[in-house]
């Protein structure tokens, strides 16, 4: 079972490279179980949403 | 034609983009001045101010790009400062002896975050924690987000390896992650 600590690592690395079966399969086992992770799961999914709407807001022109 | 005032304010969003990923006023002014000539200097035709200031914006990149290429060879973008240090201790903090979240400090349910994306405030907020994270640590999560590299490229253009890459991303993420719980999403219920 992956610990707290070790699934943030893992969510952090999934915003950048596609993980592995055996990663996933154990992602998911612990994000079943823990609220606290399913957090920061979708808090990444959202950090990644924020700076991609922070580009498209730069290139809007205020009126 | 593009007026002076639309220049004036493309300027402005420009310095703050660069000096933001910069950190350096002056060095953020002459990627601006450099990205702008470029820019006008083209004889591309524009359909409106909107697809002038994307033309820019991506010339802008390309500048900053370069700027921290060339920072990147005298310095060593993976060594730790204090901040760092201090930020990966707090990390540390979060958990209790077995690695498991201690239960003041686990992550709490944002809700419906993506009406915050409509909240200029939010946005005030979001770049004064960008501001707040380390320098090094925001150079290398902002060539990710904001200049849309993917990892690989970026360890390769900075010359540290992925693993590192990996922890200094984890940091940025986990350190903006908290600032935006602290400073924006008033903490609900207690998860888990």
């Amino acid at each position: 079972m992956l610990s707290c600590k070790e699934v943030t690592h893992l969510l952090s690395k999934a915003q950048d490279r596609k993980i592995t079966l055996t990663e996933r399969v154990n992602l998911e086992m612990h994000l079943a179980i823990c609220n606290g992770c399913k957090n920061f799961k979708n808090q990444m999914t959202f950090l990644r949403q924020a700076c991609q709407r922070y580009l498209k807001n730069q290139e809007k022109i205020d009126d | 034609m593009i007026d002076d005032t639309t220049l004036v304010d493309i300027r402005r969003d420009m310095i703050k983009f660069a000096h933001l990923q910069l950190r350096d006023a002056t060095l953020a002014e002459d990627v601006v001045q450099e990205a702008l000539a470029a820019a006008l200097s083209s004889a591309r035709e524009f359909a409106g101010r909107s697809a002038l200031k994307t033309w820019v914006f991506a010339i802008l990149r390309h500048k900053i790009v370069d700027q921290i290429r060339l920072q990147s060879r005298t310095t060593n973008i993976s060594s730790l400062s204090q901040e760092e240090e201090s930020l990966d201790q707090t990390f540390e903090t979060l958990f209790k002896s077995n690695a498991h979240w201690s239960p003041e400090a686990r992550p709490n349910d944002w809700g419906n975050p993506e009406e915050s994306l409509r909240q200029q405030r939010f946005w005030d907020v979001f770049d004064a924690c960008l501001k707040h994270l380390p320098e090094n640590t925001a150079r290398v999560f902002m060539m990710r987000e904001f200049l849309e590299f993917e990892t690989v490229e970026v360890c390769q253009e900075l010359s540290i390896t992925t693993s590192n890459c990996n922890v200094i991303l984890h940091r940025a993420r986990n350190g903006l992650r908290r600032c935006l719980e602290k400073n924006w999403f008033t903490p609900g219920e207690q998860p888990c």
